[in-house]
């Protein structure tokens, strides 16, 4: 294909965007209420996994240090901790933090008055890359001399781990379907613009124009009105999630929830939104001009 | 050269349209090609487009073999027929000009070519004053020019009308008729399906008669055969 060919296919693409008007500006619209069905659910379920993820991150093993050790000896252990694959990191704790710990974790109740530093263990607090390998890391643990006992929240860590495998699982079905509808619309109204053009299209190939050369000023069409379309679901995007970032954090009551901020987000969003907004346009038009190629 | 040899073609539903056809054109020739309706001539001209493919048998049209040509090469084979149709099937809103100079661009010309050669082809067929008009503006008969001046256009070495005076009256047929005469004189084959027995005893070539899917006659007395079946 000669250059001046594709200046003229360029040109016949950028001006049936407005030789189309309506159907431009309704394929625009499809557009960026589908781009910004699927960028919210995306920002939710990011969200929402991050927020797993932190609470995921307190799961943690205590493990016991023999009494019978030295404070210096008990202390040691730690560097074998930390040499085990999967240990995130490890905190020492002494027997007098853990009493003071657990005074201020019973408020000072009369109660365990009696309790001296003496009568608790040294112990390490253990915190996982990966909590799906706490039954294998505790074995790990237990084998280490100088440990005497752990003590592990399995089901804890497991129900975090199912939660996010069952989040990863439905987000991904959910924009899939709604990538899949938004395709299908905006192909279905590429098609209603290409209906208009059945004759030409017709013609074109009467006179032995290639497919490539057919097709090429409808993709064109298609990738403009698909980018159009993400550019402005992006910018409405973005502005809405900062508008709820800030009322989150204007209600008090609401601090638990504490959402990513867009601009971290910037590059992945920008590739999410450009990716689906070039997806939906080019194939979309691509598919639904095969139908009047048959001529 | 259009060659058909034995070809039969029979539809997915079971119609036989050809059932073996045999007939030969040579290049630079001026032919008719009758026959009723129904007796397979569109189908003999969607064979020689590569809208079809037949069933069986032989079909080369201007070193292409319908039989397996690939998908890709088809749009190369119709560059070298140029097809006019009854309903003209011109592009309501481009010019005169730019209804032929379409036809030059999605092959992929240059603009200079285009600027060229469009203007020749109008002149050719007598609207070298009408470019700038639209063809709801123009007669049948203008319509059946520019139509023709679309299809030269691309300089294909053979012209298919499909009934091109279908639509005409009596003085525009004669016109067309002999505006495809003037171009089969230049050097183009024209290969003409038509009804109107008049025209075809009054320029006196080659009559191919088709019926049920068979060549019945093919020869300079073909029309008066024809008529008589």
């Amino acid at each position: 294909m000669r250059i001046n060919n594709i200046g003229y296919l360029l040109k016949e693409g950028f001006k049936g965007i407005f030789l189309h008007g309506f159907m431009s500006f309704a394929a625009v619209c499809v557009t960026v209420a589908c781009l910004l069905i699927v960028g919210s659910f995306s920002l939710l379920a990011y969200n929402l996994d991050i927020m797993v993820e932190d609470l995921n991150k307190t799961s943690e093993i205590l493990a016991y240090v023999d009494s019978e050790l030295s404070d210096a000896e008990a202390r040691s252990i730690g560097t074998k901790i930390n040499m085990l694959d999967n240990v995130l990191q490890s905190t020492f704790i002494s027997r007098e933090q853990a009493l003071e710990n657990f005074i201020e974790d019973h408020n000072g109740d009369s109660a365990f008055s009696g309790v001296q530093a003496e009568d608790l263990r040294h112990r390490f607090v253990v915190v996982l890359e990966d909590n799906t390998r706490m039954a294998e890391t505790d074995a790990m643990l237990q084998e280490i001399p100088g440990i005497v006992h752990t003590s592990a929240a399995y089901e804890l860590a497991e129900g975090f781990a199912t939660i996010q495998s069952v989040l990863h699982m439905v987000s991904y079905a959910i924009i899939a379907v709604l990538l899949v509808v938004s395709l299908l619309i905006i192909s279905n109204t590429v098609k209603l613009a290409m209906y208009d053009r059945k004759d030409e299209i017709a013609i074109m190939k009467m006179v032995g124009a290639t497919n490539g050369f057919i097709r090429l000023p409808f993709v064109v069409e298609g990738f403009t009105l698909g980018m159009i379309g993400a550019v402005l679901a992006f910018g409405m995007e973005w502005a809405m999630y900062d508008a709820l970032v800030e009322r989150i954090t204007e209600v008090d009551s609401l601090q638990l929830f504490q959402l990513v901020p867009f601009q971290e987000l910037l590059i992945p969003m920008v590739v999410v939104f450009g990716g689906a907004g070039l997806f939906v346009g080019i194939v979309g038009s691509w598919t639904s001009i095969r139908k009047f190629m048959d001529v | 050269m259009i060659e058909f040899i034995d070809v039969v073609k029979t539809y997915e539903q079971g119609n036989v349209a050809l059932n073996g056809v045999t007939m030969q054109i040579e290049d630079g020739e001026f032919c008719f090609l009758v026959g009723p309706s129904g007796s397979g001539k569109s189908t003999i001209i969607k064979l020689i487009t590569g809208e079809l493919r037949p069933t069986s048998g032989t079909v080369h049209v201007n070193g292409y073999s319908l039989e397996r040509i690939r998908k890709r090469e088809v749009p190369y084979l119709r560059r070298t027929v140029g097809v006019v149709f009854q309903d003209f099937r011109l592009i309501a809103n481009m010019t005169v000009y730019e209804n032929v100079a379409f036809a030059m661009r999605v092959v992929g010309a240059r603009e200079k070519e285009i600027r060229e050669r469009v203007p020749y082809v109008l002149e050719l067929v007598g609207l070298e004053n009408k470019a700038n008009r639209h063809p709801g503006e123009m007669s049948g008969g203008e319509q059946q020019r520019l139509a023709i001046a679309r299809a030269l256009v691309n300089n294909p070495s053979t012209i298919i009308a499909d009934e091109p005076t279908g639509n005409l009256d009596p003085e525009r047929s004669f016109e067309i008729m002999a505006l495809l005469q003037e171009i089969n004189n230049l050097g183009t084959t024209v290969l003409v399906v038509t009804h109107a027995q008049n025209l075809v005893e009054l320029f006196g070539k080659r009559v191919i008669a088709i019926n049920d899917g068979l060549v019945v006659s093919d020869g300079m007395e073909a029309a008066n055969d024809h008529e008589n079946q």
